[in-house]
């Protein structure tokens, strides 16, 4: 299939995005990796009437760690292969690392973009599940003004954040590696590279347990435990599991999905500790 | 006029787009809308890049933009303006299988040959970068392409085969198992 007409500009600029934006506003869909977003016009489930193209908008393709606020700063149009190949990665932000396996395809990582996932705030997608777990945050930018948002209220629902229309994702910063922290990932689906059924991450310290859930509620789910082993630790995971309101679709059942939360809930807890 | 709108192509309206196929400077004309996978074929003749899914899944039409491997069914062409983009044409450029067609041939690694170009670009990439992977390696990058011909085991031995050749083995790191 092939998308319905629209009008395309090339922003040389931020400044060029950010006009289009405050122009074109709701009309508009900005176009970085594409990886999502041209499959969504292919299929015809957008008809946006403006795409705003920031995939060779120099300034906004930057990856780069700011040690002194402890952060790596991703911009726009920095793809997710340009970040998963830096030989630093491990040493930076080791969840990261971790996850970026499990993310569809290296063909699709080479071309797709880091904030372009977090904007498109798929519920199974790993990169947001990453920047919740960590609790990292969005650099959100238009015509007017700047402004940072947490994670937490960035994600708003299913393909749902809290991005303006004349907002254009500038960055996103992911906490550097904590040397008290342990990480762990996991995921599960029906082939390697497909959508999560769940995938999990978690943020293990000496006294605390942070475990984050994709692929089961509207957005990725976090919470902070302390340190639970054994029976406690799996009657928390079961408590997760129900709270987080699974619901049967056409791949998998509500009780599946629960089952998933609570074995690799306890896998990753297990591979952080 | 703003210097924004003065860029702004507009649905329905053709540009000319200039690039670089397989080596030499090609040009043609497109929509916004189009893409780069149906530019290369309609416009540009080069049939070799195949289109199946259309959404980014089936890896048929994966070719190399500025050398890295990437769909091109979720690309517009529009977007290559001036950039280096290759085919599957340009691994045999003088009619002749390049070394990793002629591990594919020997291992029997396509039937059908549908979904085989964009699983040699693929290769073409990943094997600049992981000269000597293992099979797991190989298994997980052919995890972005479909095939629904070989069940994928000649498509690895052909991949490890290429590897110890190119690695000065003869050989097979390890065997490919189903």
């Amino acid at each position: 299939m092939k998308p319905a007409p629209f009008d395309y500009l090339r922003a040389m600029t931020t400044q060029d995005a950010l006009d289009a934006l405050a122009q074109t506003g709701e009309d508009a869909r900005v176009l970085a990796g594409g990886q999502s977003l041209m499959a969504v016009l292919n299929m015809r489930f957008a008809q946006p009437r403006v795409l705003v193209d920031i995939s060779r908008t120099d300034e906004l393709n930057s990856v780069r760690v700011d040690n002194e606020a402890g952060l790596l700063v991703v911009s726009a149009a920095a793809t997710q292969g340009s970040v998963e190949w830096r030989k630093s990665l491990h040493d930076e932000v080791p969840l990261l690392a971790m996850a970026f396996p499990h993310i569809s395809h290296f063909q699709i990582r080479n071309r797709g973009t880091v904030c372009g996932s977090i904007a498109h705030a798929d519920p199974s997608a790993e990169l947001p599940l990453v920047l919740a777990a960590l609790g990292g945050d969005v650099m959100l930018r238009s015509k007017k003004k700047k402004r940072v948002l947490a994670a937490k209220d960035f994600f708003q629902g299913m393909l749902m954040t809290a991005r303006e229309p004349d907002e254009l994702v500038e960055a996103v910063r992911f906490p550097l590696k904590n040397p008290g922290e342990r990480y762990g990932f996991t995921e599960f689906s029906a082939r390697h590279g497909d959508f999560a059924m769940v995938a999990c991450a978690a943020v293990v310290t000496n006294d605390s347990i942070r475990i984050a859930i994709g692929g089961v509620a509207d957005r990725p789910v976090v919470e902070r435990w302390p340190f639970l082993r054994g029976d406690e630790l799996r009657s928390a995971l079961n408590d997760l599991s129900w709270k987080l309101g699974a619901q049967d679709d056409a791949h998998v059942s509500a009780k599946y999905r629960r089952h998933l939360v609570r074995q690799l809930g306890w896998r990753v807890i297990e591979e952080a500790t | 006029m703003s210097k924004t709108s003065t860029n702004i192509m507009r649905q329905g309206e053709e540009q000319r787009i200039t690039l670089t196929l397989n080596g030499r400077e090609r040009s043609g004309h497109c929509e916004p809308r189009e893409l780069l996978s149906d530019f290369i074929r309609h416009e540009l003749g080069a049939t070799g890049t195949h289109v199946g899914c259309e959404h980014g899944v089936c890896g048929a039409c994966t070719v190399h933009i500025d050398g890295v491997a990437a769909r091109s069914c979720l690309m517009l062409a529009v977007q290559v303006e001036g950039r280096r983009v290759d085919t599957v044409e340009g691994l045999a450029p003088d009619q002749t299988l390049g070394d990793l067609q002629q591990a594919f041939q020997r291992n029997h690694a396509l039937q059908c040959g549908f979904c085989t170009a964009g699983i040699l670009m693929s290769c073409a990439d990943y094997l600049q970068r992981v000269p000597d992977p293992s099979e797991s390696q190989v298994r997980e990058m052919l995890s972005g392409h479909l095939c629904r011909c070989t069940g994928y085991t000649p498509i690895v031995a052909a991949v490890l085969d290429v590897a110890a050749r190119r690695n000065h083995r003869t050989e097979s790191r390890e065997p490919a198992h189903a």
